[in-house]
């Protein structure tokens, strides 16, 4: 097994997700520093970490359906030195357990790291209950949080790798993942992920797409790929630290492309847009589009249909992009 | 200890005690602040007792890994929190009368990262005793002998969140965790037991909490049940829990809303409010002459 700096896709032939690349990173993450411990509220083959389970009995703390309690308990080990990765479903994380996730941990700043699988429309057919439209808003919108949002899996390694290195409460967004969406980074090492640094995955100068997490990366990606070939040079940054964010990326991006759209699993309000909108009107105002989950409660059905109903597969993209170059340029 | 001594070492704490709630009177009047009076002198004793007899902290050593660990989860009674963690020499209380001002370390709720001796911040109601549960296992997988210690009021544990603490809290055996409940029977809409009518007397059953010893019980906890103004109780209820392995104590304490001041005791309307200066003097003057009454025992 290669270090986890070093990882390349090969090291994770044996997994299909991210979910299985968080239970798999966080298990060498662990080997080596004894502080780790992992929480589950009854979801620990959702959030893969049966075989955290079973190499780390004594780490492993099995709660039951309390997540209230679970993350006020994380705080309690956090604050005895521990760090605890407590992961369930995207919803449950960030909604039941809210103002545990913000007093209890952001507000005195412990190192706790919550991971919210199962994110935005991903878990399809489950409908809103299980459907994490606001994650994002939430936890951004707490001071002390970081929130970061992997959208590949090589880049989910590293995601989870920093998160682990940095003392503070982190929030790691995660898709349910079954469909495997394309990989955008083939080694830990060319991957560029920092946390508060975004990633130029397409150059451009025509307009720019921000997009943080799968698929909406992977989207982006192909729809700026497909309108090269029309002669619109798209750039592409993917903003998988979406907390802290990369002002600079943002404003040159806005001084060098004239306009943004971005792209998210998400709400659109308070999301990842908002996220970049507050930079843009502030430092270098110029004309957006958010792209996302329109502010209505997102209905069901196979997780494809439903990121192309609410417009984030890439045809849609190639349209959106066009019709914005019309109206602003 | 004999119990010559012991009755000595009770009646040493129930002095401090009384000092303690004239200095928690004497910052809260310097600092003209208004204040959770009812349950912060009902928390009292409860107070004295683990920070001068039970507790094994440092106040040189504020971070020490083994020291105990204790979590205010009734945090609206840092009034009292505050002068009990200046007198065991945490900070000095020169500073006490900062106390809800401007950028303070100290005020209505306990901040951990701005109070010296503070493990915990607290104040929204149903989070300490989850917190106190992590402290306790944290304490086990890093094989410390420290103890944690959680102070929980009555009204609050209604809070869906104490109940999922409490059977995480038993389902692990936590026997490094006492929780002790100041039982003063009002909450801060009236009385915790009742019907749950509007009388003159507030709302007379907020929400019902008895029989809260069986309850737990039933869950699965080691239960006590003492008299929280009684300090050979008290000292005798922390022996116990001490003693008791393989599940988590709590301890029930009897305690008065706004013991030692007769004009607040018992009434439900003093949970929170603003003495006047002649209802500070007032309170000042009868906790004094209880304290004066307590040294004369002593002699």
């Amino acid at each position: 097994m290669a270090e986890i700096s070093s990882f390349t896709m090969a090291d994770l032939a044996d997994v299909t997700t991210p979910r299985d690349v968080f239970g798999k990173v966080l298990i060498e993450l662990a080997r080596e520093d004894s502080r780790i411990v992992a929480l589950s509220t009854d979801l620990m083959l959702s959030t893969k970490l049966k075989d955290f389970a079973k190499e780390f009995p004594g780490r492993f703390i099995e709660t039951g359906l309390t997540e209230q309690a679970t993350v006020s308990m994380c705080a309690g080990m956090a604050s005895c030195g521990l760090i605890p990765f407590f992961a369930t479903f995207a919803a449950f994380a960030t909604m039941r357990p809210c103002e545990q996730v913000r007093t209890d941990i952001a507000y005195p700043k412990l190192n706790v790291k919550i991971v919210g699988t199962h994110a935005g429309l991903s878990m399809g057919p489950g409908g809103t209950t299980h459907h994490a439209t606001e994650d994002i808003a939430i936890m951004r919108s707490m001071a002390n949080m970081t929130v970061l949002v992997p959208s590949d899996m090589i880049q989910t390694v590293k995601v989870v790798k920093s998160a682990a290195e940095f003392e503070g409460p982190c929030y790691i967004r995660l898709i349910r993942g079954a469909e495997s969406p394309i990989d955008i980074y083939q080694s830990v090492e060319e991957c560029p992920f920092e946390i508060g640094k975004a990633a130029v995955i397409k150059e451009g100068n025509d307009v720019t797409i921000i997009a943080a997490g799968a698929p909406v990366v992977q989207e982006s990606f192909v729809a700026a790929n497909e309108l090269e070939k029309e002669g619109i040079h798209v750039r592409v940054i993917d903003m998988a630290s979406v907390k802290p964010i990369d002002k600079e990326a943002i404003v040159k991006a806005a001084e060098e492309t004239g306009g943004i759209i971005t792209v998210e699993d998400h709400n659109i309000m308070g999301g990842v847009g908002s996220a970049v909108a507050e930079v843009v009107v502030q430092e270098r105002p110029v004309p957006m589009k958010l792209v996302g989950v329109p502010d209505v409660y997102s209905t069901l059905g196979p997780p494809d249909e439903l990121w192309a109903k609410y417009g984030l597969n890439s045809s849609s993209l190639i349209g959106t992009v066009k019709d914005f170059l019309k109206k602003t340029k | 200890m004999s119990e010559e001594n012991r009755e000595k070492l009770a009646l040493e704490l129930e002095r401090k005690a009384y000092k303690l709630r004239i200095m928690e009177l004497e910052m809260m009047r310097d600092s003209e602040a208004s204040g959770h009076y009812g349950g912060s002198m009902s928390v009292m004793d409860i107070l004295t007792v683990l920070y001068f007899k039970v507790m094994r902290v440092d106040p040189h050593n504020e971070d020490w890994e083994d020291r105990d660990r204790f979590v205010l989860s009734k945090g609206h009674a840092c009034n009292a929190l505050c002068p009990v963690l200046a007198e065991k020499g945490f900070f000095s209380r020169d500073i006490l009368p900062t106390f809800n001002k401007l950028d303070s370390p100290f005020g209505m709720h306990p901040d951990k990262n701005k109070i010296s001796g503070c493990d915990a911040s607290t104040g929204s109601l149903g989070h300490g005793a989850p917190i106190a549960v992590g402290m306790a296992m944290a304490g086990k997988y890093l094989k410390k002998d420290y103890r944690v210690y959680v102070v929980v009021g009555d009204g609050e544990v209604a809070e869906g969140s104490n109940w999922e603490a409490i059977e995480i809290a038993s389902h692990f055996k936590v026997d490094n965790l006492c929780a002790t409940i100041d039982r003063n029977k009002y909450s801060l809409d009236g009385s915790t037991e009742g019907p749950g009518v509007f009388k003159e007397g507030g709302i007379e059953g907020t929400m019902t909490l008895e029989p809260i010893d069986k309850k737990l019980e039933d869950f699965g906890w080691h239960v006590i049940k003492c008299d929280g103004h009684d300090f050979i109780q008290l000292m005798g209820a922390y022996d116990e829990a001490a003693r008791t392995k393989g599940r988590p104590t709590v301890i029930i304490a009897d305690t008065l809303k706004g013991k030692g001041i007769s004009f607040i005791e018992d009434k439900y309307e003093w949970h929170y409010g603003q003495f006047t200066p002649e209802q500070y003097k007032t309170a000042i003057d009868e906790l004094t002459a209880t304290l004066k009454r307590l040294e004369q025992k002593s002699a």
